[in-house]
């Protein structure tokens, strides 16, 4: 009865491990110490707490891809799309792994490359949209002179799209470096200041069109694809997927010839 | 081609663990379709009559400390990106996210160890298996996340020294 109660049992009591007999002699423990009750019940809810917020997961569907891709494939190429995962440092989500996955010639160079520039996409808005003063290099208010300019250099007659039906509008862009050429960066602003980041580069000798593809650096999400001369990339750290998928959707629309 | 089945029953379970480890969804999806990769090339490696769910927590659990080395600074690319804050997807719950961020904010040794006993239901020494940790330590960062939990929710710090138990 008396015998000592560790900080273990009491992990243990909370997570229902005890015998019946150790059960019985840590209950009568405890109710000799509030103080220890309280702290073990409170345990014992957050234990319920934990396991409740997270139970919606069990019966979500799978994201597309995710079990089909695992089944499917030999394991020689699931190597070598790890090893390229890696080389290339981008978290790519299951919608890309199947891209990567299709035999058309060609189309895992497309993917890697189309994935290096979502990469470029996420560290340009990171780099850029949490700037206060210095957002961009010209404005909105000078909208027709920056796209005249961005065309220019870009080599390609670029379009802006609007994005007020996702509540947010052109703050302006900027010209960046990109590995082929310069690329153009145009930022979205809601009026709780949530950015967006529009990134688009000329797709020279490429009359290819890919499907939206989303990857991930780090907290930033970008959906991205090639449609004939461009290629673009929409990327923000404050918009959930959902979100970001209907900005692109929004994207895709309006730059459709 | 069984075990294969019964990787993809795990699935549900894994995306549950690793998106209370990682604490938003996409990167936690990310984290289960790495884990599945590397699963499935090391699946040879897989003892059969071994209990297959404690081996791919396992795979998880080196894939996500994998993950997080690599997500240090190592290359220019990488020193470019500047850390944005964290925001929960707001579709979640009040109750999630105020738990995402106290879970977020335990030290991920410990973080793993609550979330296998508390979500998975794993015994003490399943954890301690799948961890590769002795059973005392599985203990006492149980212990530890626990009252730094707590603490959290209730909006306190934790005392800056706790007993270590045994």
């Amino acid at each position: 009865m008396n015998e000592a109660v560790s900080e273990a049992d009491l992990q243990a009591y909370v997570d229902g491990r005890l015998d019946p007999a150790r059960r019985a002699q840590v209950d009568a423990w405890l109710a000799a110490r509030p103080d220890e009750a309280e702290r073990v019940a409170a345990y014992r809810r957050l234990s319920g707490e934990v396991r409740a917020a997270y139970q919606a997961m069990l019966s979500e569907p799978l994201p597309e891809g995710l079990a089909r891709s695992l089944v499917r494939r030999p394991r020689l190429r699931q190597a070598a799309l790890a090893a390229a995962w890696v080389a290339f440092g981008v978290a790519i989500g299951a919608v890309a792994t199947l891209e990567l996955n299709a035999s058309r010639p060609g189309a895992a160079q497309l993917a890697n490359e189309s994935a290096l520039m979502a990469r470029r996409a996420a560290i340009a808005h990171a780099t850029y949209s949490p700037e206060v003063r210095h957002p961009v290099e010209v404005g909105a208010a000078d909208e027709g002179h920056l796209v005249a300019w961005l065309s220019k250099r870009l080599g390609v007659q670029l379009r802006v799209p609007k994005l007020a039906d996702a509540g947010m509008s052109l703050v302006g862009g900027r010209l960046l470096p990109g590995e082929n050429g310069p690329v153009a960066q145009f930022m979205y602003e809601s009026p709780n200041g949530r950015r967006v980041t529009l990134y688009v580069r000329q797709e020279k000798a490429r009359n290819v069109e890919t499907a939206f593809r989303y990857a991930r650096e780090r907290n930033v999400g970008v959906f991205y694809w090639i449609d004939r001369d461009c290629g673009y990339a929409i990327a923000s750290s404050d918009l959930g997927r959902d979100e970001l998928l209907k900005v692109a959707e929004l994207v895709y629309k309006q730059l459709e010839p | 081609m069984d075990e294969a089945q019964r990787l993809v029953d795990l699935i549900p379970r894994l995306r549950r663990y690793a998106r209370a480890l990682v604490g938003e969804r996409a990167g936690a999806d990310d984290l289960v379709q790495d884990t599945l990769e590397r699963a499935w090339t090391k699946l040879h490696l897989y003892r059969r009559g071994t209990d297959l769910r404690a081996w791919l927590f396992t795979v998880m659990h080196n894939v996500h400390v994998n993950k997080l080395r690599a997500a240090r600074p190592t290359d220019p690319l990488d020193d470019a990106m500047p850390e944005l804050a964290q925001r929960a997807p707001q579709s979640d719950a009040l109750l999630v996210r105020d738990l995402d961020r106290a879970i977020a904010r335990l030290p991920a040794d410990q973080r793993a160890v609550l979330l296998l006993v508390t979500l998975e239901e794993m015994s003490y020494d399943e954890v301690a298996r799948t961890l590769g940790i002795p059973i005392g330590t599985v203990m006492s960062r149980l212990s530890r996340a626990r009252e730094k939990l707590r603490a959290l929710m209730l909006g306190h710090t934790p005392p800056a020294k706790l007993k270590v138990v045994k």
